[in-house]
């Protein structure tokens, strides 16, 4: 089976342009699947956040999977085009990669 | 638009007392307890806080004598951890694991953890190699949710603890052989910063993100082993990881920790079985000298059995062995594990249909940073905790002890830091972050491999050259293997551009990782025996020439290795 990711690339201050990538998937793999396979295989530098993989734990991953926001790591690869962009209410920083933690426990500098 | 390149501004600098990296249960302890001592601190993680490592992935058990369920005391806990450890236990820190756990556990109790009850008292389980149900849970696999949950709320209420986020330590900073900060790198921006703190710890957690089949987090490579290393401290017992015999392998299951089949397998007792369909456990309960004669396999022989029944050709397809439900009626199975039935069929599982794949995986790691029972290192102002931290549980670990250990160990490395705090004035010089701060600047993009396929690589010749069961040939195999790709990806970072560049971080993952696999891979090649998580296939059997523990260093940018006997007698609590 042949997964199709249109990507919203790009970081803070540029416009912003989309990505397509195809990945061969089997059943049950997660977009954070096709999203690390990506980064193996075709682009290391697209940047996602994510870190349990697995456990549905670390809520790091989201972003808007065809149009909602929903967790990386659980929603399934399909086969056809999904489109996935950073969250809308977020400040970006790059690609899928937004802002989300409280402001306290961040560090701000100027990029 | 004539602002400088990031790369050539001036380093942001921050300044603590107590600079704490990593924010998992040890490293939340810690910074709870030192600003208690009264310390100003800094908790670093390279992930969110609270989010990054194995503590909000645990599903599990977290073991301690509170005698609730049944009367214990702790030196029932401590004999069993000794019995586990098969004679390599650091005796002070395991002593202290199991002397402090029950008060850490009040702690976490009145902080509203949620501990799971019973007939108004703390319900404890009874897990392998406890004598007693000594194991505290909270309900439903949600212990580590709702571990990190309860010290998050702590550190928000608390006063003095700065918190950063996306910040990953890239190297200690020594003046006069003393650590006097860290360099660190700040994804969103790709810029260098520097951390200025009188003492600082070590609370990076574990290494299983080394191998292929891992219950890790992404933020698990030993990055703390590293920084440890190249700031001249000593590790301990690097050949003990310990794998989980029957991690999820297939069909696909998402939302769940890989690690999950243990409740089910103690509760309904699943069958392993072969690509024959064929209960293979007897075959080797009996017939191997590794057996104890028993026909229910321990950890170390369930993982010894799946891994030769692959290797004989019998394997499921994915490569393991399936697990089996089939003999279990579907009300029991619900009434067991309730919601937790739904979330497999929406994985498609259906338990009493069919079996899954399952195969051994990484998913701790007893050996790390040597520390005394201050949580001190051999480096002034460097202390270690938690998961980071050698010698507690020797050549294995017992199940519930390592939330255990990361509470108490936590606790007591953040007092211990500021206290140091208290005694010393800051040793900060920029000249300390020299290098590390030369190291991020050199960062190019490049034609250079991928370095998150090289980490793959890496991941391969650790499963299957480093894995449980080792040989002579295996091991020297690995290590020219890790030294060849060492080479590939070249000292100084790729990188592709500024603000959350994931190149940058894999290959400053890389380098650390490197150092760890070796660190790992040479004393497993060193002890030909087989003992704990530490299989040698050419080496059957404990030899008492090999009690001791084997400490790893750095000198020059060498590593070297010697052995030292266990220690022994208690600490003071
Ligand atoms: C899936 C799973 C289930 C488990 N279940 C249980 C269980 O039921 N019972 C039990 O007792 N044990 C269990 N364990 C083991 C236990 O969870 C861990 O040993 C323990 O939580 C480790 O705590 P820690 O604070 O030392 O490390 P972690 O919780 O792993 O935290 C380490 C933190 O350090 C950060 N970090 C790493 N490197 C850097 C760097 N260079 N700069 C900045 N930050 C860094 C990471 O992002 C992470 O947030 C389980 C482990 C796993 C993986
Ligand atoms: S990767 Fe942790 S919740 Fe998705």
């Amino acid at each position: 089976m042949k997964a199709t990711l249109s990507i919203q690339r790009g970081a803070l201050g540029a416009t912003p342009h989309q990505d397509t990538f195809d990945i061969p998937f089997e059943h049950g793999q997660s977009i954070l699947d096709g999203l690390r396979a990506i980064r193996r295989s075709m682009d290391p530098s697209l940047a996602f956040r994510f870190s349990c993989i697995n456990a549905n734990a670390c809520k790091e991953c989201m972003m808007l999977i065809d149009g909602k926001v929903d967790y990386a790591c659980t929603v399934r690869l399909k086969e056809g085009m999904t489109t996935l962009a950073p969250l809308p209410k977020k400040a970006l920083i790059r690609d899928l990669v937004t802002e989300i933690a409280p402001p306290d426990e961040r560090l701000m500098l100027r990029s | 638009m004539t602002s400088p390149p990031p790369n050539t501004l001036v380093p942001a600098h921050l300044e603590a007392d107590v600079l704490v990296i990593g924010a998992g249960g040890a490293g939340m302890y810690a910074a709870l307890e030192a600003a208690k001592g009264g310390a100003s601190v800094i908790l670093a993680d390279r992930s969110l806080i609270g989010r990054g490592g194995a503590t909000v992935m645990a599903q599990m058990t977290v073991a301690a004598a509170l005698g609730e369920q049944t009367p214990d005391h702790w030196e029932h806990h401590f004999a069993d951890t000794l019995a586990a450890g098969r004679g390599l236990c650091d005796e002070r820190l395991a002593a202290l694991l199991c002397e402090d756990g029950p008060q850490r556990l009040r702690e976490m109790d009145a902080w509203k953890v949620g501990w799971a009850r019973e007939d108004g008292h703390i319900k404890q389980a009874q897990a392998p190699g406890h004598d007693r149900p000594r194991c505290a849970y909270v309900d439903f696999l949600s212990t580590g949710p709702a571990v990190s949950k309860t010290l998050r709320t702590q550190l928000n209420n608390a006063s003095g603890i700065r918190r950063i986020g996306d910040l990953t330590i890239v190297d200690i900073a020594l003046r006069y052989g003393e650590a006097c900060g860290a360099t660190a790198l700040h994804l969103p921006t790709g810029q260098a910063v520097t951390l200025a703190a009188k003492a600082v710890v070590i609370a990076t957690g574990g290494l299983t993100g080394l191998y292929r089949r891992n219950s890790a987090s992404s933020n698990m490579g030993g990055d703390g082993y590293a920084l440890a290393l190249r700031a001249g401290a000593e590790l301990i017992d690097m050949e003990f990881v310990q794998f989980f015999p029957i991690g999820h392998l297939a069909p696909r299951l998402v939302g769940m920790d890989p690690i999950m089949w243990d409740p089910f397998r103690y509760k309904l007792g699943g069958k392993l079985l072969n690509s024959e369909m064929r209960e293979f456990e007897a075959d080797y309960a009996t017939k191997d000298a590794r057996s104890d004669g028993t026909y229910k396999l321990t950890r170390d022989l369930a993982t010894y059995a799946i891994t030769k029944e692959v290797e004989a050709g019998r394997g499921s397809p994915a490569g393991g062995a399936y697990l089996s439900f089939q003999h279990v009626p579907e009300a029991e199975i619900r009434k067991a594990f309730g919601p937790v039935v739904d979330r497999l069929a929406e994985n498609g599982i259906d338990l009493a249909q069919r079996p899954v794949e399952v195969a051994p995986i990484a998913h701790y790691h007893m050996g790390g940073i040597r520390v005394d029972e201050m949580m001190a290192t051999g480096v002034p102002g460097l202390f270690a905790c938690g998961e980071a931290v050698g010698g507690a549980n020797g050549a294995n670990r017992l199940s519930g002890n390592a939330i255990t250990e990361a509470f108490v160990f936590g606790a007591r490395a953040g007092r211990s830091a500021a206290e140091r705090a208290k005694q010393n004035a800051s040793m900060w010089s920029a000249d300390a972050a020299k290098s590390a701060i030369d190291l991020l600047r050199s960062a190019s993009k490049r034609d250079a491999p991928n370095p998150a396929a090289v980490i793959v690589k890496l991941q391969a010749v650790m499963a299957d050259d480093v894995g449980p069961f080792r040989t002579d040939a295996k091991l020297r195999s690995a290590i020219s293997a890790i030294a060849q790709l060492k080479a590939d990806i070249g000292d100084t970072p790729f990188a592709s551009v500024e603000a959350f560049d994931p190149v940058r971080a894999d290959w400053l993952d890389l380098r650390n990782m490197f150092a760890v696999a070796q660190s790992v891979a040479v004393p497993a090649l060193a002890r030909t025996e087989s003992r704990g998580a530490h299989q040698r296939d050419d080496h059957l059997g404990l030899n008492d020439a090999w009690s001791v523990n084997q400490i790893v260093a750095m000198a020059d940018g060498d590593m070297t290795l010697r052995k030292v006997m266990p220690t022994t007698g208690k600490a003071a609590a």
